[in-house]
């Protein structure tokens, strides 16, 4: 362990980072990889189980036509090559969470290859270079009990739930990206924000970081400039975007410290740990480093028929960043405000609101303001909070003079604690605009004569003074009539 | 009842159908047979006699019932003990599978059931298919009824022996690159092998996945027809099972009956001819290729040059597949666990369960397996036995341009006496020489009785192409016309 630090811009002005990142897609198929047990998510333990998904003596596996689709899809949005040919094959190794201590998966022969993928950094546009686009199935999950870590080693007692072994799983790789220096862990970012965009829109998985339908691992080496690339480490449970870019950084720092000190990189697999932020040696699952693949003999060669491919090419959705530039443009927002917009999580809300007929400032307006300081407070998810026929109905509202932006934001807070719609929220709570003219004159009327020395010197011509009538009357009518109204008649009373 | 056994299951079939037998009755009187003689035999390591009478009763109250049965139903059969029945247990002969209990059904055996067959048990069997005498069986070996301190073949020596015992009409059998015709072969009876494809694989317990195909074993051609008809077809729980209609196995035996093989091209295949084969054996073969010429074949001698390097390439194959296989076999999910105190890691117990559950030949083979497919060798063992795999392939394909089926002995020795190759592996791997090209190809093969030497039975093999399972049937059932099988001494 290096007892030197580094600083970040040290490290990376000394050293250049070459990164590449794998991600593990769960596939939402109805049923598992190679059986028809049902995929569902936090089913209880060990019920959604079959000779196949369990290995049982004599059980064999049948490949899932809708994982193999699921697949293409995702090699064709990452601009792949997709195999007219390939092969499932065996990685071999003892873990007691593979009920067959061996996991169908593929080796040299992908079904989808050399694609790629453009991030945008900074305004600038990185192109990742896809490796391969492979399909494998999952393993079950281990619960370890009675150690301190929760791993295996010390554990007194393990508990295997295989309820996720052999749900359909994808496997992203990267070719190694160079040349991004300092930027590297907010590529290796934004390279997995995007990714996961692409897979949403095509929607064939759910890619949730937090539940593991999406996991990914980090490579990261480290060479002086001219120099070849150094010796890489794999960087294993980054649960989350952040992790992603804290875990480059911070091996970024560790292995530079280690190069500064005349250290020497071992190829290894880390742990990325999310309460310290840095990576540590992770004891390798596998015993065995030798996996000795062969091709699965129980399943036969996977052969897509290129009218199948061009089919599903054709029908690709528009993709992630195409769909971004256009609606950037169409509501006439620069890179930053469409970044604000990205970053909250809005962009699909704002769409939709969009669609039920708000304008795009206005719908802005709501997400990203209101909404969004409810979400950060309370730790939501933004789409959770309300929907956008909501918003577009409570901005219809203020449209029609039927509320005040004040009175709105009230409506909205009862929009999101589940009052109702907003035209429910707003007649329950009685928050309609006063707009009764003989109501409000009558307030007028009052406020005038209860403050006769700001009426003379708005008669004077002292216009500004009519504030405090304004301010009078608002409160009487508990804010809910539209101030501009209220200026207009105390003025054309005084002045008129 | 003594005379029901020694029926052939079609004969069987009929009586049943025509109510001059019950299917309870046939399956007591094997029931009883087993219980005289299984001891000496020991083909069985499962009997499930409530099991089997329940079924038979079955089939008799559908019977009664005018329901329509298959041309079978009835009769009873053995099973392999490599294929899952449900709540019956499977042990494929090894300990670290001992009191498994299936939960599912293999297609075979689902199909069995489907057609009436009354299920007896489960057959004694070289541990995990692994051997030619059976000797390999955790629970002790078979011995084969014609000389009881001899081999009854294997893997599948319970099988065979339970045919030859009179135990069972019929047998199923499976069949990695032998298993099925040597034993057929040694016992004096018939063992086929159908296409890699032609008959599904889900609930065989893998060996050898690329070459594992179950088939059908019986003391008639016909016999060994009407089973295969009623087990093969296509299977989509089977990944590698063929899509296509099962050959016309049961009319090919019935023309094959009728004695007339005119117009039929058989090829002799020189590189089985001379060495290593015992000289009895060869000449029985030669009598039986005679036999053939009489009824009208035409004889062609071809050369299948890489034949010769079938067996190396086998026992890489075969290894390498099943050190996968068989990995799962753990201690973790079913089966033995040895070593769970408390105080040992997962690894050492599954490590310890594996050291205890399997015997020496899984064992060795297990490592050959894994050495073959390691990084570094891969290319030079098992990409080059696949390579190997090819040409062989290739000498079928160019053989049966030619003729239309090959012959060659089944095996080249008479059921050897027991304990006497168990020493050294290779001899053992010997019994297998001339058998393994066909799986290696993927055809279809039968051992088809073809007269004693040394006053033990001789197997002569007829290879056809794939999915042409039927011209081998034809071939056998002309020869069964003028070569009966022998009748084996009395136990």
């Amino acid at each position: 362990m290096s007892t030197m630090t580094v600083s970040y811009e040290d490290a990376t002005a000394r050293y250049e980072p070459v990164i590449g990142l794998e991600t593990h897609v769960e596939l939402g198929t109805r049923t598992k990889m190679f059986c028809g047990c049902p995929t569902e998510f936090g089913a209880e333990p060990n019920t959604h189980v079959c000779p196949v998904c369990l290995g049982l003596p004599g059980s064999l596996p049948v490949a899932n036509r809708a994982a193999i689709e699921a697949t293409i899809r995702i090699g064709l949005a990452l601009n792949c090559t997709i195999a007219s040919w390939c092969r499932f094959a065996r990685k071999n190794y003892f873990y007691p969470d593979m009920p067959k201590n061996f996991q169908i998966s593929q080796y040299d022969e992908p079904l989808c290859v050399d694609g790629w993928l453009d991030v945008l950094i900074d305004g600038q546009t990185v192109r990742v270079g896809i490796e391969r686009v492979h399909l494998e199935e999952d393993t079950g999950k281990t619960l370890h009990l009675g150690g301190a870590t929760g791993r295996i080693h010390g554990a007194t007692e393990s508990l295997v739930d295989y309820n996720r072994a052999g749900i359909p799983l994808v496997e992203i790789v990267t070719k190694p990206v160079p040349g991004t220096g300092a930027r590297a862990p907010q590529v290796a970012r934004a390279y997995v924000t995007e990714l996961r965009e692409v897979v949403r829109s095509l929607g064939v998985s759910d890619v949730r970081m937090e539940q593991g339908s999406m996991r990914c691992d980090v490579n990261t080496s480290l060479n002086r400039p001219g120099e070849p690339w150094g010796t890489r480490t794999e960087t294993k449970n980054v649960n989350s975007l952040r992790s992603v870019e804290r875990a480059v950084r911070s091996e970024i720092l560790r292995q530079a410290a280690l190069l500064d000190e005349g250290g020497r990189i071992v190829q290894e697999t880390r742990h990325f740990h999310e309460d310290t932020g840095d990576t540590r040696p992770g004891r390798s699952k596998e015993t065995a480093t030798d996996y000795r693949y062969f091709p699965e003999p129980d399943l036969v060669p996977l052969a897509p028929d290129p009218a199948w491919v061009a089919t599903l090419r054709a029908a690709l959705p528009e993709s992630p960043r195409a769909r971004r530039d256009r609606l950037q443009a169409a509501w006439g927002l620069s890179d930053h405000d469409m970044q604000s917009v990205l970053n909250a999580g809005a962009l699909a809300l704002i769409e939709t609101t969009v669609a039920a007929g708000t304008t795009p400032e206005a719908a802005r307006k709501w997400w990203l303001g209101e909404l969004s300081r409810v979400a950060n407070e309370t730790a939501a998810d933004l789409g959770t909070l309300a929907t956008p026929s909501q918003v577009a109905e409570l901005q219809k509202l203020i449209d029609d003079g039927k509320l005040t932006d004040k009175l709105a934001r009230t409506v909205l807070e009862g929009v999101v604690s589940g009052e109702g719609s907003p035209a429910e929220v707003m007649a329950a709570r009685g928050l309609e605009v006063v707009s009764d003219t003989g109501a409000l004159g009558a307030a007028v009327d009052e406020a005038i004569a209860a403050n006769p020395d700001v009426a003379a010197k708005v008669r004077d011509g002292k216009v500004a003074a009519a504030g405090v009538i304004v301010g009078a009357v608002m409160k009487a009518t508990r804010g809910q009539a539209d101030a501009k109204t209220v200026r207009e008649l105390v003025l054309a009373r005084l002045t008129g | 009842m003594s005379e029901l056994i020694h029926k052939p299951a079609a004969e069987l079939a009929a009586l049943i159908a025509a109510g001059e037998v019950s299917s309870v009755e046939v399956t007591r009187a094997h029931l009883d047979r087993i219980a005289a003689v299984d001891q000496r035999v020991h083909a069985f390591l499962h009997v499930d006699a409530e099991g089997a009478l329940a079924a038979a009763a079955d089939v008799d109250a559908r019977r009664a019932d005018g329901a329509a049965l298959g041309p079978l139903a009835g009769v009873p059969v053995a099973v392999k003990d490599v294929l899952t029945t449900k709540g019956v247990p499977t042990t494929c002969g090894s300990k670290i599978l001992e009191g498994w209990r299936p939960p599912y059904d293999s297609t075979i055996v689902t199909r069995l059931r489907a057609a009436g067959l009354v299920i007896l048990g489960k057959t004694n069997m070289d541990e995990f298919a692994m051997g030619s005498s059976t000797e390999y069986s955790a629970f002790g070996p078979t011995f084969n009824p014609w000389d009881l301190t001899r081999i009854p073949g294997g893997s599948g020596g319970g099988s065979a022996a339970s045919l030859v015992a009179y135990e069972a009409p019929l047998a199923i059998g499976s069949d990695t690159g032998g298993s099925i015709r040597q034993p057929g072969a040694v016992t004096g009876t018939v063992g086929a092998k159908p296409t890699y494809g032609g008959t599904s694989r889900y609930g065989l317990v893998a060996f050898s996945s690329s070459l594992d195909t179950p088939g059908p074993c019986a003391r008639t051609v016909l016999d060994a027809a009407l089973l295969h008809a009623v087990i093969a077809g296509h299977d989509p729980a089977d990944s590698t099972s063929i899509p296509a209609p099962v050959p016309p196995v049961v009319a090919a035996a019935r023309q094959g009956a009728t004695g007339d093989l005119s117009g039929v091209r058989i090829g002799v295949v020189r590189e089985f001819g001379g060495e290593g084969a015992e000289p009895g054996v060869l000449a029985a073969v030669r009598e039986g290729i005679e036999a053939l010429v009489k009824l009208g074949a035409e004889p062609v001698e071809v050369s299948c040059p890489h034949f010769t390097y079938a067996l190396p390439a086998y026992y890489l194959i075969a290894p390498s597949e099943c050190s996968s296989n068989l990995a799962r076999f753990d201690g973790v999910r079913y089966g033995l666990r040895v070593g769970d105190d408390g105080t040992r890691s997962l690894e050492e117990v599954m490590s310890l369960t594996r050291e205890a559950g399997f015997g020496p030949e899984v064992k060795r083979r297990i490592m050959i397996g894994t050495y073959a497919l390691s990084a570094g060798y891969y290319d030079a063992y098992y990409g080059q036995a696949q390579k190997v795999r090819t040409l062989i392939t290739r000498d079928f394909t160019a053989a049966f341009e030619q003729v239309d089926v090959l012959v060659a002995p089944t095996t080249p020795f008479v059921a050897f006496p027991i304990g006497s190759r168990t020493s050294d592996p290779y001899q053992m791997y010997l019994a297998d020489l001339f058998t393994i090209p066909s799986n290696l190809y993927g055809g279809p093969a039968v051992s088809v009785p073809c007269g004693l030497s040394e006053g033990l039975p001789v197997g002569l093999q007829i290879m056809a192409p794939t999915m042409a399972d039927d011209r081998m049937y034809r071939v056998a059932a002309a020869l069964e016309t003028v070569v009966p099988a022998p009748v084996p001494p009395g136990l």
